[in-house]
């Protein structure tokens, strides 16, 4: 940004050169092209100033929160899975337990006593509920010796059943789901004991719904539910209905969970439907079924995608915000450019006026010296002439007092052609800031004899006031010319054609202690109000374009600040219009406010 | 008393011609250059030259520049300024370097004569004491010896 507006002065310094008064419309549209660009430049850089750090802040904060997340929940899903794979193991095998110590503590003439059967059930449900919905005792031709429960399955043969056929090989097992002869879905914890010669089976059927309980508590979220699927990928517990029809796709976890050794998995992949789901998977009775925990990936973390909303919108908020105050600023920031630059030209142009002024000054000097000599020389020749008609042979001519009265006039106008260019030359001197000890009250009248022939075109008069003997002062004479003459030129220009009187008085001032008072009066036609406070000011003028560079007074208050003194304006409209400036004389101690101190008390 | 010896150094001849013939209208003995350099020519074969009036601005070798050579070889010839008022500060600084005094252009006639008069009046005195100091020293030496 400091490389523009470092390119922009040069820019402006170089328009600045050529003539800037006919700066065409041309050249301001290009101007205005250029602003537009500086603008655009700013705003982009500062976005990009503020914004690459708060993206880069807001990305790296929730890829970490979302990572961490991500581990949180999985850490979590994995602690619960676990538990209710535990939960349900120690279900499975505490039944299993039950009916092994029911088998081992009892002869098998008592088991097959029905009412004995009968007891023992009734005594589990009240135990455990109604967990247990029946039992029975199989011999192994598959033939039930005796049944307790609500069916009537007395004397069934289950030789065929497929539970059968894998339970008279294993001293203990526990069935998948099945619907089997009741026609509802349940399994059966068996027990095998031999009683030689033959085997015997005590088979117990797990209420399907007591055990779906154990699953179906289990709930996340809004989906977030498990399930049991055996090897074949089977439902072991009551699923949502549409998953039912996605059956196959769970094949997969049964697959993986083969080929893994973690006790439990999470998976992220879509389900039937498509959409992505979270899986956790443990593995259920050795390996027999399959304990699975689903929950729909936006469900499970919600809490990221929310987070993600809300910096979205603070940062669209924040975001927008920047941009309007980032124009906004730069708007202001340009117009002020802008109008930096356009005081810079108008100065420019003031400062080619004054050179101008200066220029001319000079040209004025020498062509004041250049005259000078050749009047000297008339005046000197017609000094000569008189000289010869001093002499006798001229003495009877007729018009001896004719030539000598013209003669004598050729040396007065001589002498004023002198005064004239003696004047000129010593205010085209360019200005002197060498300080001296002034003398106010001459300097002033010199300045007053050089404005009289001024203020006599314009029909004013100027009267002065002296103060006599008036301390010394210390400053530039030369610049406190320039103050006086400034001021006077003011007052005449202010009364116009209509003439009128400037009064000038020095003073040792009564308020300002060691100062002396100036006071350049004027009765034309006073300041308006509105005017007045600016009337120092730098290019405030009320004269017509080119008459006036609004620069006088600003240089008087200039001068006399310098100096170390004050200036002030007083002015009623239609009255008249008085300027003061207060200079200050030398500090105590010098012989020159010794000297003044007693005329000032008696003032 | 006689009429001082003056010399007139100036660039513009019209002007010396005429101030020439109306200084020794008034009795002066007048000798004319018209640049520095011609009038250092001029001193050193005019010994007994009393009053020189320069102009500070010629072409060339300036007034101060003349009035600081003449100053260093003849200390004792009265130099009188002659200036325009845009060189007031160099007829200072010449009054500073050792001028008589100064006047400016155009200047009354009757004012340049009484000033050379006064110029040659200071120089004859000087002349004098130091004819005197002499004398007392040759005096004083022979009675001495």
């Amino acid at each position: 940004m400091t490389e523009r507006t470092e390119h922009l002065k040069e820019d402006s310094a170089g328009q600045a050169a050529p003539p800037i008064r006919k700066m065409s419309s041309e050249g301001q549209q290009t101007g205005r092209a250029y602003y537009g660009q500086l603008r655009r430049n700013i705003i982009i850089t500062m976005i990009t100033v503020s914004f690459t750090p708060m993206l880069l802040v807001i990305a790296i904060l929730l890829f970490q929160f979302s990572t961490s997340y991500h581990e949180k929940t999985y850490a979590h899903l994995e602690e619960m899975v676990q538990k209710h794979k535990q939960n349900i193991d120690t279900f499975l095998s505490e039944k299993l337990a039950n009916i092994r110590f029911l088998v081992a503590s009892t002869n098998i003439e008592t088991l097959t006593d029905k009412s004995f059967l009968q007891a023992k059930l009734q005594q589990l449900q009240e135990e455990y509920g109604d967990v247990f919905v029946d039992m029975g005792v199989v011999d192994e031709t598959g033939k039930q010796l005796s049944y307790a429960g609500p069916y009537e399955l007395h004397n069934v043969r289950y030789l065929e059943a497929d539970w059968f056929k894998r339970a008279i090989n294993r001293d203990f097992f526990i069935s998948d789901v099945f619907m089997g002869l009741r026609g509802s879905p349940h399994f059966i914890i068996t027990v095998r004991r031999q009683y030689e010669p033959s085997v015997f089976i005590l088979r117990a059927t797990i209420d399907f719904r007591a055990f779906n309980t154990l699953v179906e508590n289990l709930r996340v979220g809004e989906t977030g539910h498990a399930f049991i699927l055996n090897k074949e990928g089977r439902f072991q517990t009551r699923p949502a209905v549409e998953e039912a029809r996605w059956q196959n796709s769970y094949d997969y976890f049964v697959d993986r969970m083969e080929d893994s050794k973690r006790s439990v998995e999470i998976i992220e992949r879509p389900d039937g439907s498509g959409a992505e789901h979270l899986y956790a998977i443990a593995e259920l009775k050795g390996g027999d079924w399959l304990l699975i925990f689903k929950q729909e990936t936006g469900d499970a973390f919600e809490d990221i995608s929310r987070v993600f909303r809300i910096s979205g919108i603070i940062f669209l908020l924040g975001g927008s915000g920047i941009v309007m105050t980032v124009i906004a600023l730069t708007r202001r920031m340009v117009r002020r450019i802008m109008k930096a630059d356009k005081e810079k030209e108008k100065l420019n142009q003031q400062m080619i006026e004054a050179g101008k002024l200066a220029s001319v000054g000079e040209l004025a000097a020498g062509i004041a010296h250049e005259i000078n000599n050749p009047v000297a020389i008339m005046v000197e020749e017609a000094g000569w002439i008189e000289d010869l008609l001093e002499e006798e042979e001229f003495a009877e001519s007729e018009n001896l007092s004719e030539f000598q009265r013209a003669l004598r006039q050729i040396g007065t106008q001589g002498r004023r052609c002198k005064e004239i260019t003696h004047k000129l030359l010593s205010f085209a001197r360019k200005t002197d800031t060498t300080v001296k000890d002034v003398q106010l009250n001459d300097l002033i009248r010199e300045i007053v004899d050089l404005s009289a022939q001024m203020a006599r075109y314009n029909k004013v008069t100027i009267t002065t006031e002296f103060q006599p003997d008036l301390p010394y002062v210390t400053l530039s004479p030369a610049e406190m010319q320039q103050v006086m003459l400034n001021l006077i030129n003011n007052a005449i220009d202010a009364m116009g054609n209509s003439g009128g009187t400037i009064h000038i008085a020095t003073k040792l001032s009564r308020l300002e202690k060691d100062h002396i008072v100036i006071t350049v009066e004027d009765n034309g036609p006073g300041i308006p109000e509105s005017n007045l406070s600016r009337i120092f000011d730098p290019f405030f003028t009320t004269k017509p374009v080119g008459k006036g560079t609004g620069l006088g007074l600003s240089i008087c208050y200039g001068i006399v600040q310098k100096n170390g003194g004050n200036i002030d304006v007083h002015s009623t409209v239609g009255k008249g219009t008085r300027f003061r400036v207060w200079i200050p004389f030398q500090k105590p101690g010098n012989p020159g406010k010794q000297k003044y101190k007693p005329t000032r008390s008696q003032t | 008393m006689s009429k001082p010896f003056v010399m007139l150094v100036d660039d513009e001849a019209e002007f010396i011609d005429t101030t020439t013939k109306r200084l020794e209208k008034r009795d002066l003995k007048v000798l004319t250059a018209y640049s520095g350099k011609d009038a250092l020519e001029k001193v050193s074969s005019n010994r007994n030259l009393e009053v020189m009036i320069l102009d500070v601005k010629m072409p060339g070798m300036d007034g101060l520049e003349v009035l600081q050579e003449m100053k260093k070889k003849y200390p004792l010839i009265e130099v009188i300024m002659l200036t325009g008022h845009a060189t007031i500060e160099s007829a200072i600084e010449g009054m500073k370097a050792g001028a008589f005094d100064y006047l400016m252009k155009p200047c009354e006639m009757d004012q340049l004569v009484e000033k050379v008069q006064e110029a040659a009046d200071k120089k004859r005195s000087q002349d004098e004491k130091i004819e005197k100091a002499r004398m007392e020293k040759v005096m004083a030496s022979r009675g001495l010896s």
